[in-house]
């Protein structure tokens, strides 16, 4: 009877262990570690010396399925520039009901000043505090994204966000074509080479990975003219 | 013993009752009935989920106990739409004409009182000489069945109502289902009758109480397990529960004849379904299971002892009916119809018939190795003569399409 060999597989089920967990609330322990390349909340990098990366070129806006990247561009002063272009992004909103998480304008981003971190639990109980601007986005002083009190940070959740594996460099310089590396990841360095890829060691590579980041501020500035 | 009940009854002095006491009694069932809903709907969930592996609500109270509770307060404050497609009074109605038949249902179930010694199912309670269960009517489990009938009203209405295709779709399949069912049910809960001689509830478990091992009386074993299998089919079906939930088929009718409602309408549906399926668990314990008798019983406890023997016994038909939902795929449409008029309804006509020549044959004192047999020799025969019919009707309506097709 097929019928009943259903049932028996139900009831032994109420035996077994449970494959779920209980859910860790902020200040109630550990939760399980999240996937490498995990899509969570967005984050605004910047270099080392604080100029912001985003050149407010609206790319990403352009690009986004969901629409909920709006940009606005402004020239830079000269003798106070807001990043190393010509242009800065002068507004920066992403509407945080609308976003997808689908890493599209990460991928579309010409100076990876947009990356994703690790972090989706965060709430808000009014539509105006679904949209995040520059200000809550950009990245801190010290490289990190800014940890705000409704935002429900674990340990790891900012690492292995900001760096980038290119194939050539971010700003499309010939000199550092066919090099396979990864690109500066801010507060954490270079993440190790995986197979394939060039190590840290070659000088072309720590190039590349945008460690030298004037190399990457001259690239995208001559990039802008 | 039942006519020993029947003589109690009708000698039994109604008007000695205290009118107060018999309000408090009604406030009582009403508190219980509400309180068991929302533990049923935890029940049902952690059970689901248990079975699905996962842990289910444990937030809310101790184990997630007043999840319900929780999301009972939240619908309450959440937004009530009347969609304007509806026809609106019908639409507002349509929410307590299945909840009200629901509550009065629970009314002719006897909870407790032993009816094996000399009280006949009355308990002593404060001074007072009363019977566990609301009211104890003549025509008892007739009112199971017109409330159950009424039922299917809030239902189609709401989905009529509504205004909007899938609850149409949804009260369509409800009525059709619920009609087709009913029969099955009206036939299985005969055969019960039949052996019981009586509508009233009390009598009925009166019927059941002396029996070999102290169970041996109860319907499921002495009729033989068909009407209660055909009961606890149809009642399921009855219920609109999976796997004969096509009434509110997500997957296909986004939430069937509620879709359009929201808020506390939706709650009354809600609290109206999971009521039908504790009431319906505590008919077929009341039919089949004996009601409150159990094999053992002792007076230290009084008349608690019999109210846990029929608490266990319901709880076993709430899980009954979990472990279905947790287990068996939703019926397509024609499979639900084949079931109910091609499989429940045969069967359980031809059980009722084979008891009932059964007891004429006691009467008339014929032996029952004769009567049985011939009895089942009678049953196959229809049941053969059944299915060459269905095929024969089958066949030809294949041919009938083949003609129209090719010509």
């Amino acid at each position: 009877m097929g019928y009943l060999e259903g049932f028996a597989v139900t009831f032994n089920k109420l035996l077994e262990e449970r494959v779920t967990g209980e859910y860790k609330a902020k200040g109630e322990g550990e939760k399980r570690e999240k996937p490498e390349r995990f899509h969570g909340r967005h984050v605004l990098n910047r270099y080392e010396d604080g100029m912001e990366k985003c050149i407010g070129c609206e790319l990403c806006a352009g690009v986004c399925p969901a629409r909920c990247i709006y940009v606005r561009g402004a020239d830079n002063q000269p003798e106070n520039p807001v990043s190393p272009g010509e242009r800065f992004g002068y507004v920066y909103e992403i509407n945080y009901l609308r976003c997808i998480h689908c890493d599209l304008c990460v991928e579309a981003c010409p100076t990876q000043a947009i990356t994703e971190s690790k972090l989706f639990e965060f709430s808000f109980t009014n539509r105006q505090d679904a949209i995040y601007t520059k200000d809550e986005l950009v990245v801190g002083d010290d490289g990190m994204p800014q940890k705000l009190p409704w935002e429900d940070w674990r340990e790891g959740d900012d690492k292995l966000t900001s760096g980038w594996m290119r194939a050539t460099s971010p700003g499309g310089s010939v000199a550092y074509q066919n090099t396979v590396a990864w690109s500066g990841e801010l507060g954490y360095g270079v993440r190790p080479a995986e197979k394939g890829q060039a190590d840290d060691e070659s000088p072309k590579a720590m190039i590349a990975a945008g460690n030298d980041h004037d190399a990457d501020a001259h690239d995208a500035t001559s990039g802008g003219h | 013993m039942i006519l020993a009940q029947q003589q109690y009854l009708n000698e039994f002095d109604w008007t000695s009752l205290d009118p107060v006491f018999l309000i408090v009694k009604v406030i009582i069932v009403f508190a219980m009935l509400l309180i068991s809903v929302m533990l049923m709907v935890w029940f049902e969930r952690k059970v689901v989920s248990d079975m699905q592996n996962r842990i289910g609500p444990n937030v809310a109270g101790p184990w997630g106990m007043l999840q319900t509770l929780a999301d009972g307060i939240k619908l309450f404050f959440k937004e009530d739409l009347t969609p304007d497609g509806a026809d609106k009074r019908v639409f507002k109605l349509a929410p307590y004409l299945s909840l009200i038949p629901a509550f009065l249902m629970f009314a002719v179930v006897p909870i407790g009182g032993n009816f094996r010694g000399e009280s006949n199912g009355a308990v002593e309670i404060f001074g007072q000489t009363t019977f566990l269960q609301l009211v104890d009517p003549q025509m008892g489990i007739l009112l199971f069945l017109a409330m159950s009938g009424l039922g299917i009203y809030g239902v189609m209405l709401a989905g009529w109502s509504s205004g909007s295709k899938y609850p149409l779709l949804g009260a369509v399949r409800a009525s059709a289902q619920m009609v087709s069912y009913e029969a099955a049910l009206g036939l299985s809960l005969a055969a019960v009758l039949l052996s019981s001689g009586s509508l009233r509830t009390s009598e009925i478990v009166a019927s059941q109480v002396d029996g070999r091992f102290g169970i041996g009386g109860w319907n499921v074993f002495s009729l033989g397990f068909i009407p209660f299998v055909v009961f606890l089919i149809a009642g399921t079906a009855e219920l609109n529960r999976p796997p004969f939930d096509l009434v509110e088929a997500e997957q296909e009718l986004v939430g069937g004849f509620h879709t359009e409602y929201s808020s506390l309408r939706f709650s009354l549906f809600f609290l109206a379904e999971f009521m039908n399926v504790v009431t319906m668990a505590a008919i077929i314990v009341t039919l089949f299971f004996g009601g409150p008798d159990g094999p053992v019983f002792t007076d230290t406890l009084g008349f608690v002892w019999p109210i846990l023997w029929f608490f266990l016994k319901v709880v076993v038909f709430l899980f009954i009916f979990v472990w279905f939902r947790a287990t068996l795929p939703r019926l397509r449409y024609d499979q639900l119809m084949d079931l109910g008029w091609k499989v429940l309804i045969p069967f359980s006509l031809g059980w009722f018939l084979l008891l009932a020549a059964i007891r004429v044959g006691q009467n008339e004192g014929w032996s029952l190795f004769i009567v049985i047999p011939v009895g089942i020799a009678v049953m196959g025969m229809g049941s053969m003569l059944l299915m060459a019919a269905v095929r024969n009707a089958r066949t030809q309506r294949a041919d009938a399409d083949f003609v129209e097709e090719f010509g």
